[in-house]
């Protein structure tokens, strides 16, 4: 709660005293991330869709990433020291520079488990003590604030990211992610992954 | 004798302990890791400290349909009246901190409503039901701490949201008239006091 204060504080200051980098695909740091996430940070293999995603969300994973909390094996090799000099300025462009950036959908799911997707994401399964997704992320998975949006995100990274919660990757994500996600079976994260792949 | 006749329980009538504690954390995952609210994509309020009461009028209004709501419904549904007992007990127990965050200018504002109503708005003093320390009694709710958004919601949507089933009326209807009379302002000034409150 505390670093959640803490970045929200940056994040305000940080909106005054905004960089006075040359904006845009061509700015140095945005090139660096799109090495991997593709040209206009529509995601490449294992590497997510960063466009459209929610700025703050954005923000708060490169502190996590520097801060080494967020450990799954790609984050330490890949995002560990990508963020590992990153100043909270350049964090900060970065997050509202590819907020803004129109996301595309990746399509890449089971199409024959979307329905199974759809109810577990709107309703939850109840007797299974799995919480609606929709109530955080919102009906169509737009995501607000710190909350990501998941709509249109590749299968695999989806699947993974869930996956990885229930391996005890990322323990210390916000509430209540890595718990959720230890409630679900790998078909219902599939489902799940199939579901919001398809949502543009 | 005691482990005995508690062993029987679990597989009879009364949920099991693990049953339960898995139900609360299933709670806790929307409701906040201690029952103190969450600002999800619409605003998920403070169960800790709540009057059993009022939880359980709700648990029923959403399986009934006098509060519409399908998530909530969903939850709703499978729960036995033995779980729906335990998990009500346990939220009425607990006392965080209040989420917080809301604006601070319009907190004395709100005080004074709250405490005194508007009579010349019509509006009674929302003390005389939910007590001066706003920790409500029964089936009317306890406010102090609950999240400022929720409250808002609650205030301008209350008859979209409550009392549905005309044939049923509960004791929602008691709000609808003092939450119509409000205005935008003072339903933000209230909620920003109330959202201040332990």
């Amino acid at each position: 709660m505390k670093r959640n204060k803490l970045t929200i504080a940056v994040l305000a200051i940080m909106s005054f005293v905004a960089p006075a980098w040359a904006g845009g695909p061509g700015n140095v740091d945005v090139r660096n991330c799109t090495w991997c996430h593709g040209p206009s940070a529509q995601g490449y293999a294992p590497a997510p869709r960063l466009a459209g995603q929610r700025a703050q969300y954005i923000f708060n994973q490169l502190s996590s990433f520097n801060a080494h909390a967020r450990d799954n094996p790609f984050s330490k090799i890949y995002m560990w020291p990508a963020a590992a000099n990153l100043s909270p300025g350049a964090a900060h462009y970065l997050a509202v520079y590819l907020s803004s950036v129109p996301p595309k959908a990746a399509e890449d799911g089971n199409p024959a488990l979307v329905g199974l997707g759809r109810a577990i994401y709107q309703g939850g399964v109840p007797d299974a003590n799995v919480a609606a997704c929709a109530a955080c992320h919102g009906p169509r998975a737009q995501g607000v604030g710190e909350i990501p949006r998941l709509g249109g995100l590749a299968f695999a990274y989806l699947q993974g990211r869930l996956e990885q919660w229930r391996e005890g990757y990322d323990a210390s994500a916000l509430h209540p992610m890595p718990h959720v996600a230890r409630q679900l079976s790998s078909q219902q994260i599939a489902a799940l992954a199939s579901y919001l792949s398809f949502i543009k | 004798m005691l482990a005995v006749t508690f062993t029987g329980a679990t597989h009879a009538a009364a949920p099991g302990l693990s049953g339960v504690e898995g139900k609360i954390q299933y709670c806790e995952d929307c409701h906040g890791s201690s029952a103190q609210g969450y600002r999800g994509f619409v605003p998920i309020p403070r169960l800790a400290g709540q009057q059993p009461e009022y939880l359980m009028n709700q648990l029923r209004a959403f399986v009934e349909g006098r509060r519409p709501n399908s998530i909530m419904s969903n939850v709703a549904h499978v729960l036995s009246p033995a779980m729906m007992h335990a998990l009500t007990a346990r939220f009425s127990k607990l006392n965080p901190r209040p989420l917080g965050g809301a604006p601070t200018r319009n907190v004395a504002r709100g005080k004074t409503i709250f405490q005194d109503g508007d009579p010349g708005a019509n509006v009674a003093a929302c003390a005389a039901c939910h007590g001066p320390d706003a920790h409500g009694h029964d089936e009317v709710p306890r406010l102090a701490g609950q999240l400022y958004p929720y409250i808002i919601k609650a205030l301008t949507h209350w008859s979209q949201e409550r009392g549905r089933i005309p044939s049923r009326p509960d004791t929602s209807a008691i709000m609808e008239p003092v939450a119509h009379s409000l205005t935008r302002p003072q339903v933000e000034a209230v909620a920003a006091y109330l959202s201040t409150l332990r």
